[in-house]
Formats: C-alpha cells, sequence, structure tokens
C-alpha cells in the first residue's frame, strides 16, 4: 500500500561504454498510485527487468530518485522497503518444505512460533496450498514455485508492492490460468501496489488498470489498457497492443486533399479536414477491428481484393489488397467470403487516428 | 548411423587392458603366492592375505592414512569453499586468479616435497626458525607429530586450490536470481549461505570430496621425500608401506597389501559416488 | 567486498610463500644456503641454472619428460574422444559397469602397479622407452578424460547428430566438421588434466625408466639422500619443472574458465 515513484530517474549498464546509445533507461518519470494494478509492457530488452530492480533496491539506479509514498529510498537496501519480489525463473529454497519457505522471511525479521504459524496458514489457505505444506520444495513443479515465491512475498504484514518481473514466462500454459487467477485475488484481498512487467500484451492487459508502455528505456505511453486500445499515441504502440495491430499507413497532403501513396483510396472528408492542419510526416491509423467492410458494393467505399482469410475462432482477419497497400480487418466469424473476392472498406473518422510526425493528434 | 560402441572403445579397451587390467591381474597373482627371488613362486591361497591383515605393521599404516585422509579433508573442503567465496566473479581478475590457483597443482609431486624440505629442514628453513622465535623446537626429522602435522600441511598447501577451483565452478553455475529472492526475503549472509548457496554446492562438493579422499589415499612422494616416512614408522602411509614391500621384493605380501588397499579405496569411492548420482535425481521437479 | 579481497590475497601470499623461497635459494650460491639464512639472496647467482642447462643430463631428462608427456596427451585423447561419444550417445549392455571399472582405475595407487608394470614392459621389450610411461599414464589419465569429456558431449544435444546425418554427413565428417569443434573446450580441460597428472606423476615414471627416458622427476629425486646435497642445483631444478606447467596453464586459462562455467570440471 504505497505509492511509487520515479522522478528524472536515468541508468546506464555497467559495461557500456558508448557515447551514444549508453543509457538503457533515460529521464523517466512515473507515478503508481497506492494500490493499484499496474503492468510495464514493452518488447524484450528495453530495461523493464532493470527498472523493477532499482524499485526494490536490487540495482542502484545511475541518476534520479525512487520515492515511496513522497520519501525518497534511493539508499535503503531492498530489505528496508518492503517489498515483494516475483522473479521470471521459479525461485523456492530447495532443502526446505513449502511451509518452512513461507515462513522464511517472517523468521528472518525474528518472528516466531504461533505468530509465523497462524500468518503462513492465512496466506497457505489464500493460494490454496494447503495439500502442500509438509512437501520439500523440490518437489514442486514451476507453477507451484512460483506461488510459493508469490506466498514470501506477501506473507509479511509489512509489504507494500509487489514487484512481478514475467513471472508466467516459463510456466506451462494449462496452468498459467490459475496462477493469473491467484495473483488477481491477491490483489483484491491485500490492496497492494502491484507492478507486473511482461512482453506479453495479454496478460498486461487483462491483469492491470493501469498500463505502461516502454520501449527503449522511453515511457511512451501511460495509460488504461482502454485508452491504449482506443487512442494509442504512437504508432509503435498501436502495432504493439491488440492483435493483429493497429493499421498505420502513410499518407501525403495534395491539392485534392489527403492520398494514401501506392493506391487509389478515398479517404472520406472528415478525415481529410482534420489532416489540413498538421504539418510534418502524416500517419493514418486504424484498427482493424474498426476497419468497416461490405461484401456488397457501396460507392463511395474503396474496393479492396481478399488476399488472405485467417480464422481465429471467434473472428476473422482478412488481409486486404489495394494497389500496393494492405491492411487488415477483423470480421464476425460467419462471413463467407473468400480469397480473390471484393471487398469493400471504409474508414470511419471517429475510429481513425491521425499521427503527425509520430505523435497522436486528438481530432 | 549405426550404433558401433565396441569399435568406439576398442582403443580405450586396448590400453587399459595393458595398463590396467593385466597388471590387476598379475597383482591378483602375486597376492596368491610366496615368491622368493631365484626360486619359484608356490601357490599359498589366501595366506598372504590373513598374514597382511594379521600384521600390526599393515593395521597400522592403514589407521594412520586414514586418520591422514580424514584430517586433510576437513580442513580441505571447508577451506577451500571459504577461499571460493571470496574469489572473483567477473573481470580480468578472474583469469589471474585462475592462473595462481592453478600453479600449486601444476608442481611435480617431488618438487613439492623439495620445496617444503627447503622450508622445514632444520639447518637451513624457514618454519624451524620462525617457530624458534615463537618458543617452540620444531623437528621434523625427529619428532612423530612435527612431521605428520607437516605432511598433513604440505597436502593443504598443494590441493586446497583444487577444492577451492571445483567450488567455484559450482558458485560460478548458480543463477543469481537465487540470491536477489534471498535478498528480497530479508536472509542474513549465513542464512544465504545455508540455504542457497550450500544445497547448490552439494553436488559439486562431493566430487571434491571424493577426488581428494581417493588422492589422499596415494600420497607418496611427499613423505618420500620430507620425513623418508619416519621418524619411525610416523608418515608412512599405505602407499609408502607397499612400494617398500614390493621393493624389498615381498611380492606376496605386496600383492596381498595392495589388493586389500586398492578395496578399501573402491568401496568407500563408490558409496560416495553412488552418493553423487543420486542427488541429481532427487532435486527434479 | 574488502574483507575478501583481502583474504584472497592472504591466501595467495600464503599459498606463494614456499614457491618463493625455492625460486631464491636457487638463486643463491650454495656457500649462502648452508650458512646464512637470508630473505632475499646476498649474491645473485645464476649458475645453478647455468648447470643444469649445459649439464647433459638434466637437459636430456627435460626433454624425455615432455616427450612422455604430450605422448600420453595424444594417445589419451585419441582413445578418449572415441569412447566419451560411445558413453554419451549410445546405451549399451554393461555401459554403466564399464564407465564405472574405467573410474576405479583412476582410484587405483600407483605404488599397486609397480612391480606388474615393471614386469610386463620388461616382458613386451618397451621397458625404459617413453612410450611405456606414456602408456602406464593412461591408467589415471584416460578414465579421466573419458570423464570429462562426456560430460561435455552430453551437453551437446542429440539433435545436431541428426542433423547432420539427414543432411548427408558421413559420420567421419560430421565429426571433424561438426562435433570436434563444439567440444573444443572440454577437449582443451582433457588435455589439461592429462598433461598435469602425467607430468608431476613419479611413481610409475620412476619404476618404468633407467636411463634412455629418465625424466626430470626421476633426476630431481636422485639428489636427495646423499651427502652434501646440493640445494641450490635442486632448487633450480624445480622451478624449471614449473615452468612448463604455468606456461600451460596461462594459455589454456580462457578455455578453462569457459569449462568451469559450463560446469563440468
Amino acid at each position: 500500500m504505497a505509492k511509487i515513484e520515479l522522478k528524472s530517474l536515468e541508468h546506464r549498464y555497467a559495461s557500456s561504454r558508448k557515447e551514444k546509445d549508453s543509457f538503457a533507461i533515460e529521464d523517466l518519470n512515473i507515478v503508481w498510485e497506492d494500490g493499484t494494478a499496474n503492468a510495464l509492457l514493452g518488447p524484450s530488452g528495453c530495461g523493464k527487468t532493470t527498472l523493477l530492480n532499482i524499485i526494490s533496491g536490487l540495482i542502484k539506479p545511475t541518476s534520479g530518485s525512487v520515492l515511496f509514498d513522497g520519501v525518497e529510498v534511493n539508499d535503503r537496501p531492498t530489505r528496508e522497503r518492503h517489498i515483494a519480489q516475483v522473479f521470471q525463473f521459479p525461485v523456492a529454497y530447495d532443502t526446505m518444505t513449502v511451509f518452512d519457505n513461507l515462513a522464511f522471511p517472517l523468521r528472518n525479521q525474528g518472528k516466531e512460533g504461533n505468530e509465523v504459524e497462524a500468518r503462513v496458514n492465512e496466506i497457505m489457505e489464500l493460494l490454496d496450498l494447503g495439500s502442500l505444506t509438509a512437501m520439500k520444495a523440490s518437489h514442486l513443479n514451476p507453477a507451484e514455485k512460483q506461488i510459493v515465491s508469490l506466498g514470501r512475498g506477501i506473507v509479511r504484514k509489512d509489504t507494500v508492492a509487489l514487484l512481478l518481473d514475467e513471472p508466467l514466462t516459463v510456466i506451462d500454459p494449462i496452468l498459467k490460468l490459475d496462477l493469473r487467477r491467484k495473483l488477481k485475488l491477491v490483489q483484491q484481498e491485500l490492496k497492494l501496489t502491484i507492478i507486473y512487467v511482461t512482453h506479453d500484451q495479454h496478460e498486461a492487459l487483462t491483469f492491470a488498470d493501469h498500463v505502461t508502455i516502454v520501449r527503449d528505456g522511453f515511457i511512451v505511453q501511460s495509460a488504461t489498457p482502454e485508452e491504449l486500445f482506443l487512442h494509442p499515441r504512437t504508432p509503435f504502440v498501436g502495432y504493439f497492443i491488440g492483435s493483429p495491430g493497429m493499421n498505420t499507413l502513410r499518407c501525403e497532403k495534395t491539392s485534392d486533399g489527403l492520398e494514401i501513396p501506392g493506391s487509389s483510396l478515398s479517404l472520406p472528408s472528415a478525415i481529410a479536414s482534420r489532416a489540413d492542419k498538421l504539418k510534418g510526416r502524416i500517419d493514418l491509423g486504424i484498427r482493424p477491428e474498426f476497419v468497416e467492410t461490405s461484401a456488397e458494393e457501396r460507392s463511395d467505399w474503396n474496393r479492396f481484393t481478399i488476399q488472405m482469410v485467417d480464422h481465429a475462432g471467434a473472428y476473422q482477419v482478412l488481409t486486404l489488397q489495394s494497389g500496393s497497400l494492405q491492411i487488415k480487418a477483423r470480421v464476425e466469424d460467419h462471413s463467407i467470403s473468400k480469397e480473390g473476392d471484393p471487398m469493400w472498406v471504409n474508414f470511419p473518422s471517429e475510429k481513425t487516428n491521425l499521427y503527425a510526425d509520430g505523435e497522436r493528434v486528438a481530432p | 548411423m549405426r550404433q558401433r560402441p565396441w569399435l568406439f572403445l576398442l582403443p580405450t579397451l586396448a590400453l587399459m587392458s595393458i595398463s590396467a587390467f593385466i597388471p590387476l591381474m598379475a597383482v591378483i597373482n602375486y597376492s596368491l603366492h610366496t615368491i622368493f627371488a631365484g626360486s619359484t613362486p608356490e601357490f599359498v591361497g589366501l595366506q598372504n592375505y590373513a598374514d597382511v591383515m594379521g600384521d600390526a605393521q599393515f593395521r597400522g599404516a592403514l589407521l594412520r592414512q586414514l586418520t591422514f585422509s580424514l584430517l586433510a579433508l576437513l580442513i580441505e573442503i571447508p577451506l577451500g569453499v571459504g577461499i571460493a567465496l571470496c574469489m572473483p566473479r567477473k573481470g580480468s581478475a578472474v583469469g589471474l586468479s585462475l592462473v595462481l590457483l592453478g600453479i600449486p597443482l601444476l608442481i611435480p609431486y617431488n618438487v613439492v616435497g623439495i620445496v617444503w624440505r627447503l622450508f622445514t629442514q632444520s639447518d637451513i628453513g624457514v618454519i624451524p626458525r620462525f617457530l624458534a622465535v615463537l618458543g617452540y623446537d620444531y623437528n621434523v626429522s625427529l619428532d612423530a607429530t612435527d612431521a605428520f602435522m607437516t605432511i598433513l600441511l604440505v597436502d593443504v598447501w598443494h590441493w586446497t586450490p583444487l577444492v577451492v577451483l571445483l567450488a567455484y565452478a559450482g558458485l560460478q553455475a548458480i543463477p543469481q536470481t537465487f540470491y536477489q529472492a534471498a535478498e528480497v526475503d530479508g536472509a542474513s549472509a549465513w542464512k544465504t549461505f545455508r540455504y542457497v548457496t550450500l544445497p547448490k554446492l552439494r553436488s559439486v562438493l562431493t566430487l571434491g570430496l571424493l577426488i581428494r579422499f581417493m588422492d589422499s589415499f596415494k600420497v607418496y612422494s611427499e613423505p618420500l621425500l620430507l620425513t623418508g616416512g619416519g621418524p619411525g614408522n610416523a608418515t608412512t602411509f599405505m602407499s609408502l608401506f607397499v612400494a617398500r614391500k614390493a621393493e624389498a621384493y615381498e611380492l606376496g605380501y605386496a600383492g596381498a597389501s595392495s589388493i586389500i588397499y586398492l578395496y578399501v579405496v573402491i568401496v568407500m569411492s563408490y558409496i560416495l559416488f553412488q552418493f553423487i548420482n543420486r542427488s541429481p535425481e532427487e532435486r527434479r521437479a | 567486498m574488502k574483507k575478501r579481497s583481502i583474504t584472497l590475497t592472504a591466501y595467495f601470499l600464503l599459498l606463494f610463500v614456499p614457491i618463493y623461497w625455492m625460486v631464491i635459494t636457487s638463486l643463491k650460491t650454495d656457500v649462502e644456503i648452508l650458512q646464512s639464512f637470508t630473505l632475499f639472496p646476498q649474491k645473485i647467482t645464476f649458475e645453478n641454472y647455468r648447470e643444469i642447462f649445459t649439464s647433459e643430463v638434466w637437459r636430456s631428462s627435460f626433454i624425455n619428460s615432455i616427450t612422455y608427456v604430450l605422448l600420453n596427451v595424444v594417445m589419451t585423447l585419441m582413445a578418449a574422444i572415441p569412447a566419451a561419444y560411445a558413453f554419451s550417445r549410445w546405451k549399451f549392455r554393461g555401459d554403466h559397469h564399464l564407465f564405472f571399472w574405467l573410474l576405479t582405475n583412476r582410484m587405483a595407487p600407483a605404488a599397486v602397479f609397480m612391480v606388474p608394470f615393471t614386469e610386463l614392459y620388461y616382458m613386451l621389450n618397451i621397458y625404459d622407452t617413453h612410450f611405456a610411461v606414456a602408456l602406464a599414464h593412461c591408467l589415471f589419465n584416460l578414465p579421466l578424460t573419458i570423464w570429462i569429456l562426456e560430460g561435455f558431449m552430453s551437453g551437446i544435444p542429440k539433435e545436431i547428430d541428426e542433423t547432420a546425418f539427414v543432411d548427408g554427413y558421413r559420420f567421419p565428417r560430421f565429426f571433424r566438421k561438426i562435433f570436434l569443434p563444439l567440444i573444443a573446450p572440454g577437449i582443451g580441460v582433457g588435455a589439461f588434466f592429462c598433461f598435469t597428472f602425467s607430468w608431476v606423476e613419479l611413481i610409475l615414471a620412476k619404476a618404468l625408466t633407467l636411463t634412455e627416458a629418465k625424466p626430470v622427476v626421476v633426476t630431481l629425486t636422485v639428489g636427495i639422500g646423499a651427502e652434501g646435497v646440493k640445494w641450490g642445483l635442486l632448487a633450480s631444478a624445480g622451478v624449471l619443472t614449473i615452468i612448463p606447467g604455468i606456461l600451460v596453464v596461462y594459455f589454456v586459462r580462457n578455455y578453462m574458465a569457459k569449462g568451469f562455467a559450463l560446469g563440468r570440471v
């Protein structure tokens, strides 16, 4: 239960000596409110784990501050920050039983006896570990070890935040659901501030109330899942979120209005007039979900040809081609269109995003 | 490609039969005969074995050897682990440290003997003088305890680097994540060592134990050069004992004592070996 | 952090004190050694080294040692590599037992085999040759090398072998071009251990040689026990026997570091 803040955070890896590109994290500012479930999302290698380790105190940042509830904790060692961290690689103390694993953090604080027993039982019930109490940790499978790691994190009553570093990476898909469920349960019960690092957008979007997208050490956008979906700030966010990602089309202003090079598309006047005010490189972004399609001819819409039909269960993804332009659209599963068929397409203005030099411009 | 294990093993089997199998058969053969120079060997069955087991000298040497090996292990293993924990984990210091550790291991055993002889000899050595200053009258050639302790010290000096290397390899194999988790759990340095480091070092330490045990049983050159096995029998260990009998051409006796010697080593090593083989399976989750 | 480097430095210093002592003894005159006690030579002399380099006995001793050690390394590797491959890739009847029997030989004290070796090699007419010692040292080097190599080979997935065969590689070519480069660190570690154990071994080297193949370890022993031991000479010979070892370790230290990282020593 703490508000976590990073101010002007910068970090350079110890081994890099190059001038340019030597910073892993540059001028990062972010606030995570007390008791919220947050995700830190981004492609692998962009500094997410480093960020997490800076928050927990395992790494000291090159410059900048880490604040818990407004107090700077840069010089506080990890054990004094009262955080819990679950790592990508399941960690359990193999020589101890599950019970002793969970009791370990408490005993390290000097607690013992009934106090420890009561608390451990409480957590074991919450996480449904009762049947494994006396089992040696070395016999557990990775998913069980992660639950035990989670348990060790929350067994301390003074834990204020829970940091998770891609905890589901090595877990079997079948067991992931159970772990996710337990995590959500923990969050609801204990109201901890949770920061969940992942490269899997599905994990992030379903778990967190607030998602921060990180790329190359920069924060690209920090918002609710809905906001990220509807109004991605850059084409990168649009592409990274959603499956499939947002269509991004380069546009050019001409005397006739807005054109998309390589095709004879005509865009609705609403979009064209929005683009009037923009300067610089213009991109148009629209999600496959919002592309309007019709198998029957519509005179004011654009004609495309279906290149490929991907069946994804509840829906289909159509790859549509017009000239040298290719876009993707999502349609209902019961559509009977097949490859080679024509498809008429429209981009509704209210669902279309426009970007000037890579930044979204609100209509 | 078709499996042809025996073809691939042929060179090994050929070499080993000459270096190992045939000589072993020969030794067993000796052990069953009485052999005198000049006359034909006489088959005596297990008589030699009975003689050997009944011989106080033999039992003395065996006991001395066991004491020596156990003491050596008791010092070398913890010391080796301790030094390994102090070793640098990355950077240029690693290569340098490995080279420095390797040097004592590369000194021929008898050079080790010479080095320590120079060190401990009454008239020219550093240690006698040093200890004299402290008030202790040290004499490696005349005092049994001094002699035994010196050989022990030589073994520790010579072989601890091997334990360090093994323990170091084991330490390097432990993922950083475990230490991070222990830090988050608020574990003290000792608890971290006990619950993270030590369990993960178990198989490598058993290996070190096994190797050092086997090798300490073979100690020969150092006592030969430093004390000649004396004073009296104080530093006559198994290898020296058997070699002396062989040199005196008491081959029957030497043969029997060799076989018993070999048997003790194999049995104890087998027990330890089983232990190594069991641990990895036990840890599979 | 500080405590660690202090302890480590102290350990290394203690480790090297006897070696230092030997080095300075080798540089002292006999008079100084016997009659005075100094921590640093009063008068540095290279007389001892000169004597060794000019002496036929010492020179040939060193050459003999290097010869049989290198011979042993080659023989051992040539037998160990295919054997390790067989153990690593194939299951066959008796494989565990054979492996264990091999390891028991590593455990065998050389003293036990002294006499049989001597007699056997006499019979085979190879007594007092480099080949004899190299062969005898296989007793413990071969099992150890097989063990080390098997460990490294097991770290290479069998899929690589299978893919190569599917791609049409004949076995010799696969082995030469694909497999050997992959286990190079293992070969380095194995060769290192062979070299080390063979170079330092005394009992068999002494028993199996007389004059032709007399190694330096034996020549060193000869000087002991006699009246008026020449300490300076022995010390310098000792220093010289360490040098090849140091060179070897220095050059393979990177292989060693890699080998250690892979976990199988």
